[in-house]
Order: structure tokens, then C-alpha cells, then sequence
């Protein structure tokens, strides 16, 4: 019988490290001699520094240096973008002049020989400031929206407009509509390992231990900031304390370890403070959002728009895909979406988790459910109705949509049917009990990415790619991938990730790691196995020698003749007669054919069940239920994790999270873990994902669409919908708080 | 919600039903150990609103001596009085398993036990600790053999990407030890103070519950 370990819901085999404290996060790996750099934040939101005394710090004790914008080192600055930073924009550089862009930014470093003295020296450091009153409220009457320049692009992924039909008259003339704003506050990412970097130059080469979710990009960043060749940087992080975006970019505080590290001549760590991390290392940003339905009284769409604007900065034009999903959720044939940007004295935002999808289902799911309310349909039955044959913006069939099997599913798995469809028709006691349902989708991403496999004399296997780990499992699920395809056991194939010159991977975000990284090592696979075959072949001494390599096949680890019944040669033996190790690199990307033929995504139905007290208006979730099609799932257990893990997330941006900006001086009233809220468990209800079987076979070679995204998208919808039924009122601000059910 | 669980300072995991270690209000802290010291403890605003009060303590970074036996070994310490428990075990003594998340006793990863008790480490001095036993995550496997709960984490996917997780696994270790495992409604209550913002609670309730079944 073939072992499959795709498939397995094998325990992560990185978790007795992670149980033990052995594995190694960013600010873990102290080097001999360190300095400790801590970052003076700008207390003004928008200005100049009129005076900085330096001088006046750089003699108490402990202190090494204090760098300012008055002797900090010209840095080159070449530019450089990745995917991942703004197309529109400058990124921000630190410490090279006397302006103040945003509440919070870098104004200084100050360089000890421990902690606390360098925190007691940044402390004392008295900053003037010509300050002015920055404009930080997105729904302010002072905000002027502007067209993303990238978004007018032909092939952007988000346009600035698209339009199919004639929506507004057909939204207009229908005979049942909805017409509703949606605002959605701004979030941190608030993952629990803070932002660090230890820095360590060796002349010209610098070493950054450093999170990050995109290792070889923040290489080729920190080498074009200071002007460097990309091999005198080495990025390692084996390692990630969670992320959810926020360390996808570089961000300035790496740069200012480096240049510290430069200035002193010595290794520097640098670890942002929790409230540093709600100023310079993004965050989703605030949306506003118009939704318009129209529908025929049978409910079949008439019409949609989805209007909707982002926060960015004065600096870059940050976009994410905000009205993306409306133009291929449902049948329509008229749907107009337009995407606006709102520049704010802020610092840029940043992809997080869902990010555009996770807003933007919010307003089209919202509004899906007011509409079924208005029709008297019930909302799954109403997506039934408008089910696509096809992606009807991009006019091509979907390499496969399981949505109305993923409501069955979860319907079922739910208890659907127990719901009475009225608002506040049903109770537990005092409690008012809802249930509602949404929609979840996340595009099918499969970016270009390297690996490398190397057999050893002992019978393992060695994988290696410049990939992250920031929770969903990758050292596990990629080790499952490497031992299915080399036919080994999983405790003899060891993946490493985590170092930027290991073989080049695309970001670790997106939901794309398994579909690109796994589609990589699974070409890695097969060519180290095709090296070993020729070279068996070749080997007077090996019993297939002379064997053509086509007549040779692999099973389960071992080679032999097609249809022989021998028990064949390992790669142990190979290895062993080479005499080195056998090594190949293989890489994948998706055929720009496939691309261009299918619509690519994932779909889900996300179902949950609150109970509002209608006295105090506490609103406590008390089940939620995802069914998922995602194509093939690697490891069940990993993938429930990362879905009931997002649902928690979800329930964060349903009911707690919001950034809240003082208007005064763009200050975050709240960047603390306290009063940012956040689920904590005595919050968590019971949590179950199912996968629908789904065969894909043409996202990519693994026939996976990713996970880590869709697992958070419409759980808010979801939750907000549960509300409504619960109490009849519509709350279309997240987050939905106590006070918007005092109305109730 | 969080803020409904709220702790006093230095007390992990808990909801106020405290001991005479965990009363301490930040205050008091301070009266305790004079400002300077407490400036590793403090953001920035507070600790500069402080300096400009009370000015400066002569010696406030001058070593003093401490003692501390952290798993099971006696260490003779010189450390600096405004050092947490969290950054000399993480800086000076070089245990990166304990972590700093917050390091504002919001977040629960520097969780570690002293003298039995669960803490959260970055809301301590290190010199208000002379001669206490300290345990952290490094001290719990015992020849190569996995403590009962840390096993339990793994086979429960109590974790994801493993920050928090040598504070859960010492907050559990603490809330079995205080008899608030007894059921999963009340392991969530008692497990609150630690926060895991990839959302494996429930794989962490199953193995703190899995784990006080075995024990």
C-alpha cells in the first residue's frame, strides 16, 4: 500500500521545539556584544522637528549613540518595489530629514549597552516640534479621495473602475433594492511576537536576523536602502511569531538596526515596542463602502454596485482588493464597482489577513442578507438563485466553485433548519438568538517559487526554500508535500525555510505558500529523483546499470525497473555509491494558459449563531461553522486549525477590533493589548471546519487553493447577519459594539 | 472581551481572586522601587512624566546582587534594579523561550512560574525576586522526555505559530496547579489572560484539560 502524507492530519513537526522554547523568533538570537537600540516616536502627528538635543543624552549611562536626522548616515535609498509595497509612492525614509509625517514616526535611535538604559535615554529626550493638526478621520468633511494611479491600469488586479451593463439604472428600475454605507474601523494586526531585528555587519555583509514573511524582498530592500549588492545581505528567521501581514513589508525599523549596527560598529537589536506597532508597521485600513441591489421580486439580481475607499498615506498609495469580489460573487448583468483612495496624515497601511476581500464581503454580504430579508427569501436559497455558471466579469468558467456545496454542507452541519426565518423570533430564556450565514471566497494565488532537495548518504532527505512560517503549519505541510513525492517516511525528509538564501520563494501571504512553495518542492522532487535514476543507470556497479531511465520508475522510495517485482534500489544506495549527495533544484509557476483560460478562487459558507442579551446589549457568539472548498487539503488538522483561527479573527473585526485615532494629533487612544480588543478565550465558542471535496486540477500542480485568507473572510458578515436575525437591527459598522444594541 | 478580564498587575491567567504577591497596583510598584527603576515597565509618556517629577536617581543603573534559581539552578546574578524578571531571564541569562509580547502584562507570553505562582514576568523587577525559585518552559522536559502538557499541546494543536505558547504552556501548568481545570468552561475563564492571536484556544483548552485529566 502507498503511504500518502498528503492527506495526513499529521502533528506539526515542529511542535516540540515550539513546546519547548527552542524555536528561535527574531529577538531570540542575542549576539556577543550586542547594543540595544530603542526608537523615539514623533509625539506629533504632522510637522517638523524644530530642535533635537541629541547631545544631551548621549552622556548618561549606558548610552552608545543617539542618532538623529542631524548625524545619521545619507542613506542611498535605490528604488526598489516588491509586490507586496505600494506601486504609487515613496517609501518612508527614516532619519533623513526634519519632517514628521505621521503620528509615531521614527524621529530617533538611541544606542546602549542594555535595554533599560537605552529605554531611560530615549525617555529623556526632548524633541520640539513645529507641529500642525494632521487630518487622520477618513469620514472627515477635510478628505478628498483620489483615483489610485495604479488602479487605472489595464491588468491591475483592483480597477479603479469597472463596469459591466448598467448597474445604477438597473439598481434603480429594480423592483426590490438596497441601498446601504458600510464602515469598517482600522485594525493592527496585533500579532503577539513584536516587530524585531537584530543587525550584524562583517565589513560590507550584513546579517539581519529579522521577522519577516517575505525574506529574499526584505534582502533586496535593506540591500537597495543602503546601497549594497543583494548577496551582502543574509536574512534569517526561521521562525515567526504570527504576522497576518504586517511583516510582509519592510518596514523602517530594520533599516534603522542596520544603520545603528553601522554607527556603533556593532551588533544592534532593535524590538518595536506594542504601541510602536500601531504606528509604522500598516494596518487594515478604515473603508468606507456604498452597496446597491437590485433585485426582481423572484430574486434574481438586477443590479450591483460597490463603491468603496481605503485609507493610505500621504507618502504611498497603498490599495488592496476592496470591490474586487462583487465582480464575480453572483450572476448579474449589470455591476458597477469603483475604488477610491482616502491620503491621510498617516503611516501607509498594509496587507491584513482577507485584506480588500474581508472588507468588501462585509458590504456584499451584508447587504446580500437585507435583501433576503426584503424579498422574504430565505439567504442561502437567494445565492442559490444567483449561482454563476461563470465568472461573468472575466467571462471564463471557474476552475471549480463548490459555494452551493459548501452551503449544503455547512447548512447541514449548522442546523440551518432549525432557524424561523424572523428577526427576534427566537430565544434562549432572556436571550435573543440569531443565526446567520455569508459567503466567503479568496482568489486561487499561485506565484512563481524555487526549492531544493538533497539526498544524503543516510537515507534523508534535505528540502530547502526561503519560505516562512507564521503559523499555518509549513514546516509540517511541506514535509508531508517532500515525502510524498520522494516516497520517504516523513521523519527522513527535513525542510528548512527561513533563510534568504535559500531558494526563492514568493511572499509568505496570500494564501499562496502551499500552492507555490509545495508546487516547487514537488518539482524539486521529481528532478532529484530523475538525477538519481540517471544515475543509478549510469553505475556499472548498480544492478540497473544500463537501464534506460525511462524504463525506471520510483515507488515508495525506492527504484527499480517498470513492472520488476525486485525490491529495487534506494537512495541510500545511490548516495552511497556516488559518493555525494545528490542535489536538485526545481521550480514551478502557473502556466500563463491556464491563467488565462480559468477564474481562479476558493469559496466557502461560513454559518454562526449569537445570543444578545437585549438589557445590556452584550453580544456573545456562541457557534461558528465553516465548509470550505479549497481543493485538495494537505493536512486536515493543520487546515481546521488555520480555519477555526481565522473565524477567531473574524469574530475580532465582527465585534472588537478598531484602531482609534485621536483627531487632534492622529495619536492611537488604544495601542495597547488591553484596549485594543481582542478575542481571548474565555470568549471562543465551539468552532467547526469541513471541506467539501473538491478536485481542481488546474490551480496548480497540487490542485490546493490556499487557506489562510478565506479562513477569516466572512465570518464579520456572518456574525453581522446572526445579529440582525437576533434583534432586527442592522448594524453596518464594525465594530459592531454594545452600544449599537442599546437600540435594539 | 478583553477588557472584561482584566488582571491585576503581575498576575497571570487569573481575574483578581489574587495573593498578597499579586495586589501590587502599578503604584504601589512604583513607591516600591522609586522611579527610575520602574522605567523598563512603563511606556515612554509615563516614564517621561515621572523623570520630570522626580528627577533622577544617582545610581540607577548600578548593579546590585540577586539570587534566583532558575529551573532547578542557583544563579548569583548583578542585575540592574530596573530590569524586569522577563529581561534578565531573556537578556541576561540568555532563556529566549520566555517571551515579550506586550511587555505590558496585557498579553500573557512572559508567563513563567515563581515560587509556584504564575506571573507575567515584564510586570516585575528582577530585584523585588531575591531567592526565588523560577520555572520556565526550558526547565519542563526532564531527559529528553516532553512534560505531560507540553505533549499535550502538540497533540492538540494548542499552537500555531508557537509565540505565546511557552506562556500558555506555564499559564496551564499554573491553573492546573491552582485546581481551575475542572472543566473547559472554566480552563477558558482561568486561561484568559493569555492571548494567541492565531486563535488556537481551543486546541489550548484540550491539552490544559488533556493534561489535568493525566495529572
Amino acid at each position: 500500500m502507498t503511504v500518502r502524507f498528503i492527506g495526513s492530519p499529521h502533528t506539526r513537526v515542529d511542535g516540540p521545539r515550539k513546546v519547548t522554547g527552542n524555536a528561535r523568533y527574531a529577538a531570540d538570537f542575542n549576539q556577543a556584544g550586542q547594543a540595544y537600540a530603542v526608537i523615539v516616536s514623533a509625539t506629533v502627528g504632522l510637522g517638523r522637528i524644530t530642535e533635537m538635543d541629541g547631545a544631551s543624552i548621549e552622556r548618561m549611562p549606558g548610552v552608545v549613540a543617539v542618532i538623529t536626522h542631524h548625524n545619521a548616515e545619507k542613506l542611498p535609498y535605490l528604488p526598489h518595489k516588491a509586490v507586496i509595497d505600494p506601486a504609487e509612492g515613496e517609501r518612508l525614509h527614516v532619519l533623513q530629514d526634519d519632517q514628521v509625517r505621521f503620528y509615531g514616526q521614527p524621529v530617533a535611535v538611541v544606542v546602549a549597552d542594555t535595554l533599560d538604559d537605552a529605554e531611560r535615554a530615549a525617555a529623556a529626550l526632548r524633541i520640539s516640534y513645529d507641529a500642525r493638526r494632521p487630518i487622520v478621520d477618513h469620514a472627515g468633511d477635510e478628505v478628498k479621495a483620489i483615483v489610485p494611479d495604479a488602479a487605472t491600469r489595464p491588468g491591475a488586479r483592483t480597477l479603479a473602475d469597472r463596469s459591466r451593463g448598467e448597474a445604477d439604472a438597473a439598481v434603480a428600475n429594480a423592483a426590490v433594492k438596497v441601498d446601504e454605507n458600510y464602515d469598517i474601523a482600522r485594525e493592527n494586526h496585533n500579532p503577539m511576537e513584536p516587530h524585531a531585528t537584530i543587525a550584524s555587519w562583517n565589513g560590507e555583509r550584513l546579517t539581519l536576523w529579522s521577522k519577516s514573511q517575505y525574506l529574499v524582498n526584505e534582502q533586496a530592500e535593506i540591500a537597495a536602502i543602503f546601497g549594497l549588492p543583494l548577496e551582502n545581505v543574509e536574512v534569517v528567521c526561521p521562525f515567526i511569531g504570527g504576522a497576518f501581514g504586517t511583516s510582509l513589508r519592510t518596514w523602517p525599523h530594520v533599516t534603522l538596526a542596520a544603520l545603528a549596527a553601522r554607527h556603533i560598529r556593532r551588533p544592534v537589536k532593535l524590538v518595536l515596542t506594542r504601541k510602536q506597532m500601531f504606528f509604522t508597521t500598516g494596518h487594515r485600513p478604515r473603508t468606507l463602502q456604498r452597496i446597491a441591489l437590485g433585485a426582481t421580486p423572484e430574486g434574481a439580481l438586477a443590479g450591483m454596485v460597490h463603491e468603496g475607499t481605503g485609507e493610505t498615506s500621504r507618502y504611498e498609495q497603498f490599495m488592496e482588493a476592496l470591490t474586487n469580489v462583487t465582480d464575480y460573487l453572483y450572476s448579474c448583468p449589470n455591476v458597477r464597482t469603483q475604488y477610491r483612495l482616502a491620503p491621510l496624515d498617516t503611516s501607509t497601511p498594509n496587507h491584513m489577513r482577507g485584506p480588500g476581500e474581508a472588507s468588501g464581503i462585509f458590504a456584499i454580504e451584508s447587504a446580500m442578507d437585507e435583501l433576503s430579508y426584503k424579498l422574504g427569501i430565505d439567504p442561502i436559497e437567494l445565492r442559490r438563485r444567483n449561482e454563476p455558471q461563470l465568472d461573468e466579469a472575466e467571462n471564463k468558467p471557474f476552475s471549480s466553485r463548490s459555494l452551493m456545496q459548501c452551503y449544503e454542507l455547512g447548512a447541514e452541519r449548522f442546523g440551518w433548519t432549525q432557524r424561523t426565518p424572523e428577526p427576534r423570533s427566537m430565544r434562549d430564556g432572556r436571550l435573543l438568538i440569531g443565526m446567520g450565514t455569508a459567503t466567503a471566497t479568496y482568489p486561487a494565488f499561485h506565484a512563481p517559487a524555487s526549492a531544493r532537495v538533497r539526498l544524503l548518504a543516510d537515507g534523508t532527505a534535505e528540502v530547502e526554500a526561503a519560505a516562512s512560517d507564521m503559523g499555518p503549519g509549513t514546516y509540517t505541510s511541506m514535509s508531508q508535500v517532500a515525502a510524498e513525492f520522494l516516497g520517504l517516511p516523513l521523519e527522513r525528509v527535513r525542510f528548512r525555510l527561513g533563510r534568504s538564501d535559500y531558494p526563492q520563494t514568493p511572499s509568505h501571504g496570500g494564501s499562496w505558500t502551499m500552492a507555490s512553495v509545495g508546487s516547487a518542492i514537488r518539482a524539486a522532487c521529481l528532478e532529484v529523483q530523475a538525477q538519481a535514476a540517471r544515475r543509478a543507470a549510469a553505475d556499472a556497479g548498480s544492478p540497473l546499470s544500463g537501464a534506460s531511465v525511462d524504463d525506471l520508475e520510483w515507488s515508495e522510495g525506492l527504484l527499480r525497473r517498470r513492472g520488476d517485482t525486485s525490491p529495487g534500489i534506494s537512495y541510500h544506495d545511490i548516495v552511497v555509491r556516488a559518493g555525494v549527495p545528490i542535489e536538485a533544484g526545481g521550480s514551478a509557476q502557473r502556466d500563463p494558459k491556464v491563467a488565462e483560460q480559468y477564474s481562479m478562487h476558493a469559496f466557502g459558507a461560513v454559518f454562526a449563531e449569537v445570543a444578545v442579551d437585549p438589557d445590556v446589549g452584550t453580544i456573545a457568539v456562541r457557534r461558528i461553522v465553516g465548509a470550505y472548498g479549497i481543493g485538495r487539503v494537505v493536512n486536515p488538522l493543520l487546515a481546521r486549525s488555520q480555519c477555526t483561527g481565522g473565524m477567531i479573527g473574524g469574530m475580532g473585526m465582527a465585534l472588537m477590533e478598531r484602531t482609534a485615532l485621536d483627531p487632534r494629533d492622529g495619536r492611537p487612544v488604544n495601542a495597547h493589548m488591553a484596549d485594543y480588543l481582542m478575542p481571548v478565550n474565555l470568549d471562543i465558542p465551539e468552532l467547526e471546519a469541513h471541506f467539501v471535496d473538491e478536485v481542481d486540477p488546474h490551480v496548480n500542480p497540487l490542485g490546493v487553493k490556499g487557506l489562510g485568507e478565506i479562513a477569516l473572510v466572512g465570518t464579520a458578515p456572518a456574525i453581522g447577519n446572526a445579529v440582525f436575525h437576533a434583534t432586527g437591527k442592522r448594524v453596518r459598522t464594525l465594530p459592531i459594539r454594545i452600544e449599537d444594541m442599546l437600540t435594539a | 472581551m478583553t477588557n472584561q478580564h482584566q488582571r491585576s498587575p503581575g498576575e497571570a491567567g487569573t481575574n483578581g481572586h489574587s495573593g498578597p504577591a499579586s495586589t501590587l497596583s502599578r503604584r504601589t510598584v512604583l513607591q516600591m522601587a522609586g522611579s527610575a527603576a520602574s522605567l523598563a515597565a512603563m511606556s515612554h509618556a509615563e516614564a517621561q512624566s515621572i523623570s520630570e517629577t522626580q528627577s533622577t536617581v544617582a545610581d540607577a543603573g548600578a548593579a546590585r546582587p540577586l539570587q534566583l534559581t532558575v529551573n532547578g539552578v542557583s544563579r548569583e546574578l548583578e542585575v540592574d534594579p530596573r530590569q524586569s524578571l522577563l529581561d534578565v531571564l531573556r537578556e541576561t541569562l540568555d532563556l529566549t523561550g520566555t517571551k515579550k509580547g506586550c511587555n505590558q502584562g496585557a498579553c500573557g507570553a512572559c508567563t513563567i512560574l515563581v515560587n509556584g505562582r504564575r506571573i507575567v514576568s515584564c510586570l516585575t523587577l528582577a530585584s523585588m525576586h531575591d531567592g526565588a525559585e523560577i520555572e520556565t518552559i526550558e526547565g519542563l522536559e526532564k531527559n529528553g522526555e516532553l512534560h505531560p502538557l507540553q505533549q499535550a499541546f502538540v497533540e492538540h494543536e494548542g499552537l500555531q505559530c508557537g509565540f505565546c505558547t511557552p506562556g500558555q504552556i506555564m499559564s496551564g501548568l499554573g491553573c492546573i496547579a491552582e485546581g481551575h481545570a475542572g472543566s473547559p468552561e472554566e480552563i477558558r475563564f482561568w486561561m484568559s489572560g493569555n492571548i494567541c492571536r492565531c486563535g488556537a484556544y481551543p486546541g489550548i483548552v484540550a491539552a490544559v484539560a488533556d493534561a489535568a485529566g493525566r495529572s
